[in-house]
């Protein structure tokens, strides 16, 4: 059975900044995410990774390429219209979580519902609920700032998710957690991919979340270099084999 | 949300909060106290011809006000004017500055205000002690209960000397206040015509015009005008206007109050969206990251309204409290500021415009969001 396609990039080029510091941030770079993995998209500092998930994400128009998300093709559409496939297909989660600090933990999460129309008691039920499902349960009222780095992300989790997107973009989301916080949020991830059939990308550098990934894909430069995918029945240290095999080769 | 958002975002910064707060307090109190003056004004103003029961008035060419009639007008007018169909009519009144001597030393100037109460057509101001039948008495006046320090003289029963004659207080009224500052001095129409030296004559500054129920007054007005040669007709309308720019625009009082006012809303305004952009600049971030979460951009600037909707409110509430304060404490001065319920609501929607206009900085600030500045942090 092939896996339903939710994002398609085609040769995205995108020049950043103008004159002599002009910059090639990607130089045609392909890439499909299915539904129900977890890829990870690795590469070193200035390779371009945020870029492309900005431009995945429709925040950041490509300077030519295509784009399609959940079937629909983003060229030629305004800042309106991309902002609805956003509310409508996809989820976000930052390095630095960005919660409202003014907000509640359940009020943030509910206000991701509110930009999709979504008010009244069933928002505020269903937030509640995959707070618990995040394991937060028991910090519904807890603001920001009352709240762990890891708890503060595993908000941010929920806010991605509550609105049920097809597609979860993540940048670095475990670069400002320690291993154990990292970790949950790994699985946290992993488990949104595998058991509610999402489709997670996260940018990450962070080799120690390897072992969660489906699916790994290098950029160096501005270009796709390489792509590991752990086969069917095995499970998660082999791909971190693979990764030590390809350095050994190196 | 939209809501919440707005709320915490206000009480986010306190000290911002409360600069908002100031400027909206500052500016309507400063719209209040200058609109209520300028209505207290007005009502000072025409508050004689408010009171008498006129449809038309007929004066001598160029009278720039109540007080200021100018010449006398012949009884000829009169005869004109109830010769003329539809005029049920006519009522002469005196209305002269002159000099009030006071019972001790020096002097003032009154308006003297002489008109027959049974005529009919000049309906008595409220007379608080006394009756009307008390001024028929020989040398009786009535003054407002206001002005007796100004008048020198204790109350009622005190005397004094107007021109040739002496007058004794009978009544007194309470509240009518004069612009001009001069006191009104109420008083039967022979009277007022022997004090201003008109005695025996059938002189008067105005005759008080009153038609027919059911008349078209603009008609008799034409018809009028086309009959007199030496007087103009105006109705109380266009009379109380003519007094109303005669003292509150060709002295520039009333530039000055409607300038003060609009100098408040223009300061209010100016602080306002001074911090409301500088609270949008705060919480850009979270601007930038609803976007990025898909939020179309009328929703943001639903929240910056509501922002300066919020502000709106706490203002105007607590700069009604405060106009309130000031209205009363104005209340016994020669000049009380007047504050109505239609006034009010007008002060509510300025400041609600006001902060809708304050937004608009704001609101230019978060359409410029790039939202892919939610990764660079
Ligand atoms: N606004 C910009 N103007 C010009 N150049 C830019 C701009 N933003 C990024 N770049 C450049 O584009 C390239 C790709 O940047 P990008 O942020 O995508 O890298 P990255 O892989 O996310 O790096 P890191 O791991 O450090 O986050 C870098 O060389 C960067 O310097
Ligand atoms: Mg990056």
């Amino acid at each position: 059975m092939t896996k339903e396609t939710v994002l398609a990039a085609k040769q995205i080029v995108k020049e950043l900044g103008s004159g002599a510091s002009k910059v090639m941030a990607l130089r045609g770079v392909d890439l499909e995410l299915v539904r129900g993995e977890l890829t990870l998209l690795m590469g070193p500092s200035g390779s371009g990774k945020t870029t492309f998930l900005s431009i995945l994400g429709c925040i950041m128009a490509p300077t030519s390429g295509e784009l399609c998300v959940a079937g629909t093709s983003t060229e030629g559409l305004d800042p309106e219209e991309l902002a609805g496939l956003r509310r409508d297909h996809i989820g976000f989660i930052f390095q630095s979580y960005n919660l409202f600090p003014t907000l509640s933990a359940l009020e943030n999460v509910r206000i991701s519902l509110d930009v999709r129309g979504q008010k009244g008691y069933k928002a505020a039920r269903r937030s509640e609920d995959v707070l618990r499902e995040v394991g937060l349960g028991h910090r519904l009222k807890n603001y920001p700032s009352n709240l762990s780095g890891g708890e503060q992300q595993r908000v941010a989790v929920a806010r991605a998710i509550v609105s049920s997107p097809s597609i979860v973009l993540a940048d670095e989301p475990t670069a400002a957690l320690d291993g154990e916080n990292g970790n949950a949020v790994m699985e946290l991830l992993a488990r949104i991919a595998h058991e509610q059939g999402r489709s997670v990308l996260a940018v990450t550098h962070d080799p120690r979340t390897l072992p969660f990934a489906d699916r790994v894909v290098r950029i160096e430069d501005g270009l796709i270099v390489g792509e590991e995918r752990r086969p069917e029945g095995l499970d998660a240290p082999e791909i971190t084999d693979l990764n030590k095999r390809r350095k050994a080769h190196a | 949300m939209i809501f919440t958002l707005a709320l915490r975002n206000l009480f986010h910064d306190r000290v911002r909060l409360m600069v908002t707060l100031i400027g909206i307090l500052f500016s309507i109190v400063l719209v209040a106290v200058q609109l209520g003056l300028y209505l207290g004004a007005s009502r000072m103003i025409t508050a004689n011809i408010d009171h008498a029961n006129a449809d038309l008035w007929i004066m001598p060419f160029g009278a720039k006000s109540f007080e200021d009639g100018g010449m006398l007008i012949s009884a000829r007018e009169r005869h004109q004017a109830l010769a003329t169909p539809g005029v049920a009519q006519v009522t002469p009144i005196i209305v002269q500055f002159n000099e009030w001597r006071k019972p001790a030393d020096g002097s003032t100037r009154v308006v003297i205000v002489g008109a027959d109460a049974e005529a009919g057509a000049v309906q008595p101001l409220s007379l608080e002690t006394g009756t009307w039948e008390d001024i028929k008495a020989p040398d009786a006046i009535a003054v407002d209960r206001t002005y007796l320090q100004e008048l020198g003289i204790e109350g009622l029963g005190s005397s004094a000397q107007i021109g040739p004659g002496r007058v004794k207080v009978r009544a007194l009224t309470n509240g009518v206040r004069s612009f001009t500052q001069s006191p009104y001095v109420y008083m039967p129409l022979s009277r007022a015509r022997y004090l201003t030296g008109a005695a025996g004559t059938d002189l008067a500054t105005f005759q008080v015009v009153k038609v027919f129920p059911g008349v078209d007054v603009e008609q008799v007005r034409s018809e009028l005008a086309g009959r007199l040669e030496g007087a103009e007709v105006l109705t109380t309308d266009e009379f109380r206007d003519r007094s109303l720019t005669q003292w509150l625009f060709r002295t520039g009082a009333g530039v000055a109050l409607i300038g003060g006012a609009l100098l408040g809303i223009l300061v209010g305004t100016v602080i306002v969206a001074q911090t409301l952009y500088s609270s949008t600049k705060d919480h850009i971030n979270e601007f930038a990251t609803l976007r990025a979460l898909g939020s179309s951009s009328g929703y943001i600037h639903q929240v910056i309204l509501t922002q300066a909707g919020l502000s709106a409110v706490i203002g105007y509430i607590l700069g009604m409290m405060l106009a309130l304060l000031v209205v009363l404490a104005s209340q016994s001065s020669p000049l009380p500021i007047i504050m109505t319920p239609q006034l009010a609501a007008g002060l509510f929607s300025v400041t609600l415009f006001m902060c809708a206009i304050s937004a608009i900085s704001a609101i230019v600030k978060v359409t410029k969001i790039d939202p892919a500045t939610v990764f660079s942090r």
